[in-house]
């Protein structure tokens, strides 16, 4: 009888479990200058697609679900989509999280606390004016790199990952 | 062999010239050092204007910036603050709008006009609705700055492009005003000392075609 109970207590944390890894939107870390060098800096043999956006940004949130779509597509091969959202940290719950929200992403989002641009652009990238949407995919290990300050299609979107992946 | 190896000094020539040409459109528009074009656009009172129209300037803060772009929005007010201090030093601003009025519908003429109005911009606004000049500049986002002096020959030279300040945010924490610092040393004859400087803005929205 024991038994039975813990199963079927099991049974239903598993479901939980699922259900709350499945359902909900990403949670949205903040992070600084240096976090965005250190992932930018990851080793790993997996492509990593980054894309600048904003909840002000237009043409960043006509983008979103291709790269959610790309998330998604990629699930289980090393690609990592992750989108960093240049809003201010004072809109983070108000604009940034219901944004995260209300989209159900679930590529991983972070917001970059850095107001002044000039200090960080051309660290991470020299050709980047500053300009959103902008986009860099990079696989370290095995030197891959290519940046895109422009608003993409979904067919360019899938065209840069199957070039590198 | 010697009529052999001509051909190929053609050919080389010719790739160089190739390469040339295909190097000189303005990709990236101007860069600090270089000419920058007059322009003649349209003013939100309907009048067209240049930068020879204005006889006495030693220069101009040419400002690409838009009615849409919230960091345009944010920096509306530093923009006219930049025009109030530095016209009378013979530094107006020119705002240009560069966006395409069927992607960007708000950034119409009739919008300009109302959003000038609004804020009762003590500086000219003109729509470049070829989006020519923007490309000639190589402005990629809003806003975006070009401070050109004027030479002694007439021809307008590019001193800085980039940036008001480093808080588009909130104006009252600015520790760093980049466009300042450049026209200060301007206006002092002195060589600018961060003649390019970068920030987050909005993307220029460009005509599809």
């Amino acid at each position: 009888m024991i038994k039975v109970k813990l199963k079927l207590l099991l049974a239903s944390l598993l479901l939980l479990l699922l259900t709350a890894t499945a359902a909900p939107a990403q949670d949205v870390e903040v992070i600084k200058f240096a976090d965005l060098k250190a992932l930018r800096e990851q080793p790993a043999d997996t492509l990593y697609v980054v894309n600048f956006w904003a909840t002000w940004c237009r043409p960043c949130i006509k983008e979103l679900p291709y790269f959610e779509g790309a998330n998604q597509k990629y699930k289980n091969q090393p690609v990592k989509v992750i989108l960093v959202s240049m809003d201010a940290v004072e809109d983070l719950d108000s604009r940034v999280k219901t944004s995260v929200q209300k989209r159900g992403l679930q590529s991983e989002v972070l917001l970059l606390d850095e107001v002044d641009g000039n200090s960080w652009i051309d660290k991470i990238e020299p050709k980047w004016s500053g300009a959103i949407p902008a986009t860099m995919v990079f696989n370290n290990k095995r030197g891959l790199y290519e940046f895109r300050e422009a608003e993409m299609t979904e067919e360019e979107l899938t065209e840069l990952i199957e070039k590198y992946k | 062999m010697k009529k052999q190896k001509l051909p190929l000094v053609y050919l080389m020539c010719l790739l160089f010239v190739c390469a040339l040409l295909s190097a000189v459109p303005a990709d990236n528009g101007y860069q600090v050092g270089d000419t920058a074009r007059d322009f003649k656009l349209k003013n939100v009172d309907g009048n067209m204007v240049s930068m020879a129209d204005y006889k006495d300037a030693k220069g101009f803060i040419v400002t690409f910036t838009c009615n849409t772009c919230p960091y345009s929005v944010a920096y509306e007010d530093r923009i006219i603050d930049l025009h109030n201090k530095y016209a009378p030093k013979g530094y107006p601003v020119i705002a240009i709008n560069p966006n395409d009025v069927t992607v960007s519908p708000k950034d119409s003429y009739s919008y300009m006009q109302q959003r000038a109005k609004e804020k009762n911009f003590p500086f000219a606004y003109l729509q470049d609705e070829s989006q020519e000049i923007t490309k000639a500049y190589g402005a990629t986002r809003t806003p975006h700055l070009y401070v050109v002096q004027k030479q002694p020959d007439g021809k307008y030279k590019v001193a800085y492009i980039g940036t008001i300040d480093d808080n588009s945010r909130d104006a009252s924490k600015v520790e760093k005003k980049y466009a300042e610092a450049a026209l200060n040393e301007l206006a002092a004859g002195k060589a600018v000392s961060q003649p390019n400087t970068k920030a987050i803005g909005c993307t220029i929205k460009w005509r599809e075609v």
